[in-house]
């Protein structure tokens, strides 16, 4: 049985609500980080824990914290990004939904770390529900002294809001997050300067994803060594993973870091193998962005070495045989997939979610979509595929914020590793206008037509 | 601090961008910028011409830059070498970018007011390749009145900001802005309202493109057949300093004066550039000069003008003579597949 950190409480009966969240331990590690340590002490624990942000970067939120301009006398912020819009990633929702205190616990030591006295959480609009749920926990914990002025007496004051979003995926990119909150257009800034400088209202500003939030209360009660102990390398902790596409039991769940795909994939603890035992054909290991993975480098590494759940192991190879952990979107695809129809897909997203300030971006995303829906629809041509590939090229590093290369990486993976499928479709037109195509005869029975062709 | 660009090594203040260093050394290695506006607050970092490589990022740390950097946006440090024109990848980017503007920009020169003091048609000039490889839809909007004196054509704008930055930093009550995203994304009026400004003319002025014109001007010249004058007039409002664009002893356009790098000089009011338009209104100064290049210099009025006369060779025109006959002598027999198109009218 795996370790659970931040799931450990979640299927207590009414563990929603504060009564039941106080009596299995809630908000022990606030009472822990005002009553006896300093913020340093807390941001210290932070950074031995080794946690890394789970909103898809992985960049170490301890080292993050200690960025935050602290000498300037402005007020500051502490932003928790509950916008999660990566297509295939569903965990923060979860943890929301079903322990919205730990959210909440972890707003306000994060926030006394920070030193922060007004801190937000940015929500999807689409989550109504949850924002509702979170809400009401918030006015549960103003109502029992968690928030407000004076907590337990330390003399330290806490606000804590949450604020709908109007539902834009580029609204979670941090400086578009900040300027949405402002009331502003959901723009990317132009960095630097960096939200730790120059954030909301132009004060110090920490984003952190819900999980990693989440994430603290665990590491100030049971201290930054012993969560660092979990995991493997630099790869520290829990992680939650929603899983979903061709597998017996799609989901979310708190996995250790470093534990093996196969195990992951296979295990009747997880996602239990492949629904009606179809054979694998590719893995998005972390949100759409991140590339593609063909079946032969799921398990083992170009090297032939064991994929791990890490940071590190599933980035392995680079973008030539790897991906990324990403934000835990883990979707799987059979044999029936169409790899140009689900790269259609998420290019179709992001063309519909560029923010549209930069130029690459805006036309570009377009572009691609344009190109993909003429090669599955049966019209591309033989230099479509080149095309596609040189606008994705073009795209990639050319962009104020990471959307473009969100929107280039799955293009260019899918090319790289499925060239064939794309073959296939400018070669037979005919064949792929069936919308279904692969699900009758899956790509490795048409294989040898695109072989033959080559001769 | 010291910043070399393409080789060429100049000494600039803490808090230089690489492109205003650029544009101090002058000459072929400043980049294209489209977005970037030295009058406007906060204005650059969008359409991504004037990218460069940082080869080293300082004498600190030396390190080249992996990704290629907006120059308009990315401050100087000391020892940085930079390589503008002199970077393959620079040009490459250069080239995606005018490829991507021109994915939904109108090749509508002919008949754009623009034309001649656009900054796009320059860009695509040195940077931009003879042929598409677009084919699908472009996208087109129904021309927009935003205000008595300025037209919007969607169809031409590129979104570059600068209009809106204008609007935001010169004007008060502001009804203009972007909507929608991406693509889709388009300069308009909330919601249809009309733009009912002082300053608001300035917009025309940034606009890289013929995306906003001005409707006293618009369609009445093109701008090389016009004489421009700086010229001046006692103005409660603003400056009163502006280019007078002449045809004859009319005046057809008033605007704001623009540096070498196509930027208001100081942004005028809408009464001296809509309202006066009578040659006593105005002290003028001289003629307005441009860059050697520049299109507008044809109608070189300063410089005497040798009469051209021009001999039409006989021969030329022979071959239009016989089209002439075949059209209109019936006696030429037509092919079979002629006389079929021909009959049913779809010639
Ligand atoms: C286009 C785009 C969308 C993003 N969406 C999210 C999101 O929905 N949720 C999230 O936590 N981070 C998102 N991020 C990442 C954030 O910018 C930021 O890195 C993150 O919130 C930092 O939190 P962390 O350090 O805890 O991971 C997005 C980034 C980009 C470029
Ligand atoms: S990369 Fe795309 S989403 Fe990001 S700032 Fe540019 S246009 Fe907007
Ligand atoms: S209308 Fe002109 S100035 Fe305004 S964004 Fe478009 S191109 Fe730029
Ligand atoms: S001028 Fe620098 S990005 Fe537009």
């Amino acid at each position: 049985m795996a370790r659970k950190i931040l799931l450990e409480h979640a299927n207590i009966p009414g563990i929603k609500t504060y009564e039941v969240y106080r009596q299995n331990g809630g908000y022990r590690s606030v009472e822990k980080a005002i009553k006896s340590m300093t913020p340093d002490e807390v941001v210290e624990e932070v950074k031995t824990s080794g946690l890394r942000g789970r909103g898809g970067a992985g960049f170490p939120t301890g080292m993050k914290w200690s960025f935050i301009d602290k000498k300037s006398g402005k007020p500051r912020h502490l932003v928790c990004n509950a916008d999660e819009s990566e297509p295939g990633t569903f965990k923060d929702r979860f943890l929301m939904e079903y322990i919205p205190h730990l959210l909440i616990e972890g707003m306000i030591t994060s926030s006394y770390a920070l030193g922060c006295n007004l801190s937000y959480i940015y929500i999807r609009g689409e989550y109504m529900w949850v924002y509702r749920i979170l809400e009401n926990a918030i006015k549960e914990a103003y109502a029992a002294g968690w928030l407000g002025k004076n907590i337990l007496g330390s003399g330290y004051d806490l606000d804590l809001h949450v604020h709908c979003g109007a539902g834009a995926y580029i609204c979670g990119e941090e400086t578009a997050l900040i300027e949405s909150l402002e009331g502003k257009r959901g723009n990317p800034r132009i960095k630097p300067p960096f939200p730790a400088v120059s954030g909301l209202w132009a004060n110090p500003t920490v984003v952190n994803n819900v999980e990693s939030i989440a994430a603290v209360p665990w590491i100030v009660n049971n201290t930054g060594e012993e969560y660092a102990k979990i995991g493997i390398g630099r790869s520290t902790g829990t992680k939650l993973i929603s899983a979903s596409g061709h597998i017996k039991n799609p989901g979310v769940y708190e996995i250790e870091l470093g534990l093996s795909v196969d195990e992951f994939m296979n295990s009747d603890e997880y996602l239990g193998g492949m629904m009606d035992d179809r054979p694998l054909k590719a893995l998005v290991p972390g949100g759409s962005s991140v590339p593609i993975l063909p079946a032969h480098l799921i398990y083992k590494n170009a090297e032939g070495g064991d994929r791990l759940m890490s940071y590190e192991s599933l980035s392995e190879g680079g973008f030539q045989s790897g991906s990324m952990l990403g934000s835990g979107g883990f979707i799987v695809y059979n044999d029936t997939t169409c790899i140009v129809r689900n790269t259609w897909n998420f290019s179709r997203f992001y063309h519909h979610e560029s923010c549209g300030q930069c130029s690459p971006c805006r036309e570009g995303t377009g572009w691609m979509e344009k190109v993909l829906h003429r090669i599955e629809t049966g019209h591309g041509r033989e230099e479509d595929i080149e095309l596609l590939w040189d606008i994705q090229r073009k795209i990639e590093g050319n962009t104020i914020c990471p959307l473009g290369d969100a929107a280039a990486w799955p293009v260019a993976a899918a090319i790289r590793h499925f060239r064939e499928e794309f073959e296939y479709h400018v070669r037979f037109p005919e064949k792929v206008k069936n919308r279904d195509h692969f699900v009758a005869e899956p790509f490795d029975k048409v294989r040898h037509l695109v072989a033959k062709q080559e001769i | 601090m010291k910043v070399t660009i393409d080789g060429q090594e100049i000494n600039v203040e803490p808090g230089t961008t690489i492109l205003q260093a650029a544009r101090m050394i002058g000459g072929e290695s400043v980049p294209p910028a489209m977005c970037y506006y030295s009058k406007l607050k906060g204005s650059g970092g969008k359409c991504r011409c004037c990218l460069v490589e940082v080869s080293k990022g300082s004498e600190a740390d030396p390190r080249p830059m992996p990704k290629l950097m907006a120059s308009c946006v990315t401050g100087v440090m000391d020892g940085m070498e930079v390589k503008s024109i002199s970077s393959e990848r620079v040009l490459d980017a250069r080239k995606s970018v005018t490829e991507f503007l021109l994915i939904n920009h109108p090749l509508d020169c002919p008949i754009c007011d623009q034309a001649g003091e656009c900054d796009l048609q320059n860009l695509s000039f040195k940077h931009g390749s003879a042929k598409t490889r677009y084919i699908e839809d472009r996208r087109r909007f129904e021309p927009e009145n935003i205000g008595d004196k300025i037209q919007l054509h969607m169809n031409r704008c590129i979104l570059c900001y600068r209009c809106v930055m204008t609007a935001d930093q010169l004007t008060d009550n502001r009804v203009h802005g972007v909507v929608n995203r991406g693509d889709h994304s388009q300069i308009s009026t909330c919601i249809s309202k009309a733009i009912d400004n002082e300053f608001s003319g300035n917009m025309i002025d940034v606009c890289p493109v013929g995306a906003l014109t001005d409707k006293t001007f618009r369609f009445k010249q093109r701008v090389w057949f016009n004489k421009p004058f700086n010229a001046h007039r006692n103005c409660d409002k603003c400056c009163g300093k502006t280019t007078l664009w002449m045809f004859g002893n009319e005046i057809q356009r008033v605007t704001a004066r623009k540096d070498e790098y196509h930027e208001v000089e100081e942004f005028i009011c809408n009464e001296c550039r809509f309202d006066h338009k009578d040659v006593n209104d105005w002290v003028i100064e001289g003629p307005r000069k441009f860059e050697k290049d520049s299109v507008i210099n044809q109608n070189n009025y300063t410089r005497n003008i040798e009469p051209v006369k021009i001999d039409t060779e006989k021969n030329i025109l022979l071959g239009r003579d016989q089209d002439r006959k075949k059209i209109s002598m019936p006696a030429v027999p037509l092919k079979e597949g002629e006389v079929k198109v021909f009959k049913e009218g779809n010639v």
